[in-house]
């Protein structure tokens, strides 16, 4: 069993028979009051949002998902394409599904498939992912505007803000649980 | 980690919070981190070290110290509660307390009001890199508005006070309505709290149902939380014996009744305190949205 204390964002949970994924949370305490766990969770077969606030006391089952390890083949239209290096069964989930995991999905890319009740319904990327810069414009040099960052975008179609020396056909490292800028990585 | 420039502005932060009390003849005490005894409150866990626990507040020591004779302290301590982690919380933070004796709460109310302009406006006039007009947007210099808990859900929120109260649900509706609303034009004292939640603050004269404890409010955010203290120690003790059983069913835990506080309650008359969270404060005046973006370290500069 999970307790409140464990809520975080990611974390699935098991609501009803249905896994749940956590995606915004805010812990809240007001005037040494009683501590609140506000959620905000998906439905992840049905993608329906739910909002609930949880106090400390309440307890919680973890979501039962099967993982396998795959790897991603190619994406057609709205379908993502995944194969079992082990036993090469091939199975596809919708961009529905994988919501915000497509904004990082390239090509072989070795991922977490979850399934429940033997159905996939979602995948798990690695935490940090390489990602080409496609698109970036290029740093002014003596650029006294005083914004510490710049826009551009990576293979995927994904638009982030990097530091102003990241340039075009540079390889950046994207945090897959935030979207964020880590750092430029050397090849 | 806070950027150089943050970490100049914080310094003459607390710089001008010290020379705001230095100058009203407040006297600056250090009391310890780490103590024996730790304040019974149900909603409040302790991070334990070895045979002591962390401070949650400075709050008992500081009154013992009035006992003594003080009648104008302050301190600025490092304070620690488990598991409060969030957009507005860690479970290391600083708080600002400052007691007073021979007053109740209104003058803790006044003095919310000057420090806070007087902190600022130094921040102004020292020209310290990184200064943007703190606060801007919110009107400082009227006097701060004053609204009554019981007022304030009957203007925000769908259901009273009352309501909430008899189905345990006053954190919940004060977050979900009431709080989202407080500060945004001029600061707000929300103020007179029902008794069930007056912790060590003193019942009310006029009204026994509610406590003489309030919370002030800047943009939507929880900032300090002062009262006129209870300095009846057989009430103080009734309350914490009920705190002490209500950690027991909660957590397992005995806690030990703070006997020495109690002795020393007993010798203090009239006197007023508040805990103000500083690192929030100063969040504010960054015009960021999170606690961690406003401390020197936070837990992630870590990993």
């Amino acid at each position: 069993m999970l307790s409140a204390a464990d809520l975080r964002k990611g974390l699935k949970l098991q609501i009803d028979g249905n896994p749940y994924i956590v995606t915004d949370f805010e812990f809240s305490k007001p005037g040494k009051g009683q501590a609140l766990y506000r959620c905000k969770m998906r439905n992840m077969i049905s993608g329906n949002q739910l909002v609930k606030t949880y106090r400390s006391n309440d307890k919680f089952e973890k979501a039962e998902l099967d993982e396998r390890k795959m790897q991603f083949l190619y994406s057609q239209g709205d379908e993502f394409h995944f194969m079992d290096t082990d036993n090469y069964e091939q199975l596809a989930l919708t961009r529905e599904q994988l919501g915000d995991n497509t904004h990082f999905l390239i090509d072989n890319m070795e991922v977490v498939v979850l399934f429940f009740d033997s159905k996939p319904i979602d995948i798990t990327l690695p935490t940090f992912v390489n990602l080409e810069v496609t698109r970036a414009d290029p740093w002014a040099k003596g650029d006294t505007s005083g914004n510490d960052t710049k826009p551009v975008t990576v293979q995927t179609g994904y638009e982030l803000q990097v530091p102003p020396f990241v340039e075009e056909g540079d390889k950046i490292q994207i945090d897959t649980r935030t979207g964020e800028y880590v750092t430029r990585v050397k090849e | 980690m806070l950027s150089l420039e943050g970490l100049h502005l914080r310094a003459a932060f607390f710089r001008a919070i010290r020379t705001f009390f230095h100058r009203q003849d407040f006297l600056e005490v250090d009391t310890p981190i780490r103590q024996p005894v730790y304040i019974p409150e149900s909603n409040i866990e302790p991070i334990a070290s070895e045979t002591h626990y962390l401070q949650s507040s400075p709050e008992l020591c500081m009154k013992r110290l009035l006992a003594i004779g003080c009648e104008r302290i302050f301190q600025i301590s490092h304070c620690f509660r488990k598991g409060e982690s969030g957009r507005l919380h860690l479970e290391e933070f600083q708080m600002l307390e400052w007691y007073r004796t021979g007053c109740d709460y209104g003058q803790l109310m006044t003095d919310c009001e000057q420090l806070v302009r007087f902190v600022i406006e130094t921040l102004a006039d020292s020209r310290v890199k990184g200064f943007r007009g703190f606060l801007s947007d919110v009107d400082l210099s009227a006097k701060w508005q004053r609204l009554t808990v019981a007022d304030a859900f009957c203007q925000y929120c769908p259901c009273s006070l009352d309501y909430a109260l008899a189905n345990d649900r006053f954190e919940e509706l004060l977050v979900e309505y009431v709080e989202p609303k407080l500060g945004h034009q001029s600061p707000v004292f929300l103020y007179e709290y029902p008794i069930q939640l007056a912790s060590l603050a003193k019942k009310s004269e006029i009204n026994p149902n509610v406590a003489e404890r309030f919370e002030l409010y800047i943009k939507g955010i929880e900032l300090a939380n002062g009262f006129s203290e209870l300095t009846d120690e057989v009430e103080q003790r009734n309350r914490f014996a009920q705190e002490i059983a209500a950690i027991r069913t909660k957590r397992g835990s005995d806690v030990l009744m703070p006997e020495r506080f109690l002795e020393d309650l007993a010798r203090l008359s009239k006197a007023t305190g508040i805990a103000l969270g500083v690192d929030r404060l100063f969040m504010l005046l960054l015009d960021s949205s999170s606690i961690s973006s406003a401390v020197s370290f936070n837990p992630e500069d870590f990993f």
